[in-house]
């Protein structure tokens, strides 16, 4: 059995494909945190999207993958940002409309033009094979720029996530750290899309820190608790994209699904009643103690 | 909140300011002076101007004409309304009073920071509840909670939005019995409220809002019908039960409001 397990692991291919799914389920589920908390999820899921169109658009004029996808969903990112801060359309709408139009676009371009990258499935679905080197070292590069851009920013994302206007007003620059976070959104999504997938991303982000927030009242614990689960779930489905031989994408996701069954299980309805509406502002509690008395008559 | 000179006295001075929001008028001509020791109470309907004045106040929103000057080194606090916080958010309240300490840049609190965080929560008379989450907390608590994460920051000045909103009567009372301990103690404090009796009637200082100001004095000055007629868009009655005035909608014979 135990042999069985290890068996993979000759392979260099396999040893670069468990590296990578555990610092890109990391990652995701750190990242994670901040996207849920602020109401983002779509935003994880549409910036895969029009990172595709990067993607699409660097195959065909062999561009080097992490620069030309890398370019376009910094742009996607910080286009929807600004979109968003002018309120003229709302952030659902905007996220619509640039990412889905780049994604159009990249599927155009492979339709023409022919791919010349990695497989149109791996790229939706996430692959296993033909993560090279210089795909490690990218995502080790981009999870260590992440982490210390969290850890040094800490207070300051902490604060602009829960009360943008008790931010401005404590003199954070929200501005700052919102395109701060996008930054960083884009550029772990460029780095595990490889891994993880198109499609697949998303949840990557969303399950960690949905299952984190069911586990713990406290915020330094959920980033860590997030973290440790989206690691753990790469590491599981990495593993079982080898003996399954199914796309490694699906089963990190379906990982984290059943770690989320499981801590469902466990935690009950207290977990569910934290996890429900993780980005929305409620009425607090008390807020029936007043009744309008009738008109007198 | 006089409109008078007090150069040493005063905190911020908005001088003939216009404000307006997509191009929509929100505030216009508003000439008010934010003075150390103020206790004053901005009252109007929804609408009027109140968030937007003390958006002008905070310095997050600037006036399109007019000025908004700040005494240099002057700091201002804030406390949000309760109906804006998200309440399923992961923080403790420790977590969230410490919120107002941005300066550092490593996560976790210094022994300075902890010991300061303790302090300002029992001396808010919620110092057991610090590894709380904040959901767990009354309506009273959760708005010491945020007060206790202003304080924090040592200001001169503490704005809050409808501090009493959907509190009960005896944390309302509790709160406003707060405040005025904190005013005592040197702390301007600014707030908005929409409830005439029994807020508004309690402060020193009132100014009545509709996007210019109406009125502004004590409330035997302001809580009067020709004011609150003006600032509110409906006749009141105005009654005086121990030497303080309520405000009463006016209805006809039928027993409906007069509008």
């Amino acid at each position: 059995m135990i042999e069985t397990l290890l068996d993979p692991f000759a392979y260099a291919f396999f040893v670069k494909g468990v590296i990578v799914a555990t610092l890109a389920g990391g990652l995701c589920g750190l990242i994670g945190v901040y996207i849920t908390l602020r109401g983002m999820s779509y935003i994880g899921h549409g910036l895969s999207h029009a990172i595709f169109g990067g993607f699409a658009a660097s195959s065909i004029i062999n561009l080097n993958y992490y620069l030309g996808a890398g370019i376009w969903g910094i742009a996607s990112a910080l286009a929807i940002n600004r979109v968003t801060r002018t309120r003229r359309i709302g952030a659902d709408a905007a996220i619509g409309v640039i990412t889905t139009a780049s994604f159009a676009l990249g599927i155009a371009l492979l339709t023409i033009f022919g791919n010349k990258g990695p497989s149109f499935d791996a790229a939706l679905f996430g692959s296993i094979i033909g993560v090279s080197e210089a795909d490690v070292w990218a995502l080790v590069g981009i999870t260590g720029f992440t982490a210390v851009v969290i850890f040094l920013n800490y207070r300051q994302l902490l604060v602009a996530t829960f009360d943008p206007e008790v931010a401005d007003v404590s003199g954070v620059p929200v501005a700052r750290t919102d395109a701060l976070l996008m930054l960083v959104l884009s550029l772990s999504i460029l780095a595990t899309l490889t891994v993880i997938g198109v499609t697949l991303v998303a949840a990557t982000l969303v399950i960690p820190a949905v299952v984190a927030r069911m586990l713990t009242n406290r915020f330094s614990r959920m980033l860590w608790l997030s973290t440790a689960i989206g690691a753990t779930s790469g590491l599981v489905g990495m593993n079982l994209s080898y003996h399954l031989d199914v796309p490694s994408g699906t089963t990190i996701v379906l990982t984290g699904a059943v770690v989320f069954l499981v801590v469902l299980q466990v935690t009950g309805s207290k977990g569910l009643r934290r996890a429900a509406q993780l980005d929305s502002h409620p009425e607090p509690a008390p807020a029936a103690a007043f009744k309008r008395l009738p008109a007198p008559k | 909140m006089t409109i008078r000179d007090s150069a040493q006295l005063s905190l911020i001075r908005i001088v003939d300011a216009t404000f307006a929001y997509n191009r929509r008028p929100v505030l216009k001509d508003i000439n008010l002076t934010v003075d150390r020791h103020d206790f004053v109470g901005v009252v109007g309907p929804s609408g009027s101007g109140k968030t937007s004045l003390l958006r002008l106040l905070l310095g997050t929103a600037r006036p399109q004409q007019g000025s908004v000057t700040r005494e240099p080194g002057t700091d201002v606090a804030y406390v949000p309304q309760l109906e804006t916080v998200n309440w399923n958010f992961p923080v403790t309240v420790e977590e969230c009073v410490l919120m107002s300490r941005t300066g550092r840049r490593l996560p976790w609190p210094s022994r300075a920071e902890r010991t300061d965080v303790a302090d300002v929560l029992a001396r808010l008379g919620i110092g057991d509840l610090g590894r709380r989450h904040i959901r767990e907390l009354s309506g009273g608590q959760q708005q010491r909670m945020f007060i206790a994460r202003a304080l924090l920051r040592r200001p001169q000045l503490l704005l809050l939005d409808e501090p009493t909103s959907g509190i009960d009567v005896g944390t309302r009372h509790d709160m406003l019995h707060l405040l005025g301990e904190l005013n005592g103690q040197g702390l301007a404090i600014w707030l908005t409220t929409h409830d005439l009796n029994g807020v508004a009637a309690h402060l020193p200082q009132l100014v009545a809002l509709h996007q210019t100001v109406i009125a502004s004095g004590s409330p035997g000055a302001v809580i009067c019908p020709d004011v609150l007629e003006r600032t509110f868009g409906a006749p009141v009655e105005v009654l005086e039960h121990l030497g303080m005035p309520v405000v009463l909608d006016r209805y006809d014979e039928q027993g409906r409001a007069i509008a």
